[in-house]
């Protein structure tokens, strides 16, 4: 289980509250917790990285362990905490005015 | 009985507003898509109904939404705007090539006569259709792969699509206008284009007279003589008699001839709104005095408008999307500010009073008339 907290604008959008909790086999990646967030979610495409690159978008971060994932490869193994479901995956509207 | 909806896009959410036929009596609902950027909300013409709205957030990107109960609830659709084959460059601020990005999508324009056909112009400058009431987006590449569009290079606001006229009595032939490279027009349903800058002289760029590169602020069109068009530029107000084939300055006694919003009156084909900026520096009104101006004549000769209006300390600024009029007997006029106020003006202008005073500020305004 998978665990992963959205920002306000975004669990607004997919309509939850608290984390999303996400099954996924194989190997636990930011693209694989991201495919399945928006195969679950697909109001939530376009909103976190971009439909056709798959680029993340400039103001969303990744953090998990007290760590930025954010400018790791999206193919890169993500924490084992996160793996194992005892740490979510934070996606983060970064700081910035507005 | 007959009313009005005004739809309002702030740069914290949406808002409607709607009144009877009178517009002295006002209902506020909002905000919707609070906390997001609302670049522009419009109905269809062909079901007033049916809305369209581009929300939009510097963090989270472009979602757009659909209404098709005139706004009580709204359903996401799709947001998938992928430029045509492989979109190449245009020039970036400091001259250099810059690969085309998709930004917004700063207007939506319901087709007049089909609730499901809708265009979208985004930034970076390009016009997509949707034929399925917004699901799917597919790009009118011809516009972008214009042999221009390679030169074209953004306005401050960034390379926007920002202006989508449909003419009512050609089916095939529509206009847009895109900041900084000019105003356009498509004769066969937008596959080829034509630019359309022939008069227009802007002393921002280095050959005044230039094909492309204007910065086309806004243009407007009465649906009863559709070869007629207002434009606010940069600096300057124009018309032209054909289709765009050749524009001539129509500033006359304006106060100034910056500004972002122009209009036409529903009924006169020749009665024309402008709202003076001081300058490009300083985008707020002349003498902090926020004046419409009205010219009865196409141009040329303009009275202020003034009573209900701020005639002092007023420093707020009116954007290109934020005009609109109704079809009432008795045309009404609105018009919202980046201090957050809607103003209407039930009878053509000679009166005004706010609908709303502290809204965020105002991205856009659109209404319909309903019957």
């Amino acid at each position: 289980m998978i665990r992963v907290v959205l920002p306000y604008h975004l669990r607004n959008m997919a309509r939850v509250e608290g984390e999303v909790k996400l099954d996924i086999d194989g190997v636990i990646t930011q693209q694989s917790v991201l495919d399945e967030l928006e195969a679950r979610y697909p109001m939530l495409r376009g909103t976190i990285r971009d439909q056709v690159t798959h680029q993340r978008r400039a103001f969303v971060r990744f953090f998990a362990c007290e760590q930025d994932l954010s400018h790791e490869p999206s193919d890169a193994t993500l924490p084992a905490a996160v793996a194992a479901g005892t740490e979510p995956l934070l996606v983060v509207g970064a700081m910035a005015g507005g | 009985m007959s009313g009005v909806r005004v739809l309002v896009g702030t740069r914290k959410g949406s808002f409607v507003l709607t009144s009877d036929a009178g517009r002295k009596d006002w209902d506020v609902q909002g905000p919707e898509f609070a906390g997001w950027e609302v670049y522009h909300v419009k109905g269809s013409p062909a079901d007033p109904d049916r809305l369209y709205a581009s929300q939009s957030s510097g963090w989270f990107g472009q979602v757009i939404q659909r209404s098709d109960d005139g706004g009580k609830t709204w359903e996401q659709m799709g947001n998938k705007f992928e430029y045509a084959g492989v979109p190449g460059t245009h020039q970036w601020y400091d001259g250099t090539p810059h690969p085309w990005e998709f930004a917004r999508v700063w207007h939506l324009e319901p087709s007049l006569t089909d609730p499901d056909t809708v265009y979208a112009g985004v930034e970076d400058a390009a016009l997509f259709r949707s034929s399925d009431g917004g699901r799917e987006w597919e790009e009118l590449s011809g516009l972008r792969e214009h042999d221009t569009g390679s030169s074209w290079q953004p306005g401050a606001g960034g390379m926007c699509l920002h202006t989508i006229v449909l003419d009512p009595n050609n089916s095939d032939r529509m206009f847009v206008a895109i900041s900084a490279a000019g105003a356009f027009r498509t004769d066969d349903g937008g596959k080829s284009w034509l630019p359309i800058n022939k008069g227009l002289r802007s002393q921002g760029i280095p050959d005044e007279d230039a094909e492309v590169g204007h910065c086309v602020h806004r243009i407007a069109m009465h649906p009863s003589n559709s070869d007629v068009l207002y434009m606010q530029k940069h600096w300057d107000v124009l018309r032209t008699d054909n289709a765009g084939e050749s524009w001539t300055e129509v500033s006359g006694d304006l106060p100034s001839d910056f500004g972002f919003p122009i209009a036409v009156h529903a009924h006169e084909p020749d009665t024309v709104y402008v709202v003076p900026i001081k300058s490009d520096s300083e985008h707020y009104p002349p003498d902090a005095r926020l004046r419409v101006y009205r010219s009865r004549t196409g141009g040329n000769e303009w009275e202020a408008l003034t009573n209900g209006l701020p005639q002092e300390n007023c420093y707020v600024n009116v954007l290109r999307d934020a005009m609109a009029v109704d079809s009432i007997d008795s045309c009404g006029i609105y018009f919202g500010t980046t201090g957050g106020q809607v103003y209407v003006s039930p009878d053509a202008g000679d009166t005004w009073s706010p609908i709303v005073r502290d809204l965020p500020p105002i991205l856009s305004v659109e209404v319909q008339t309903l019957t």
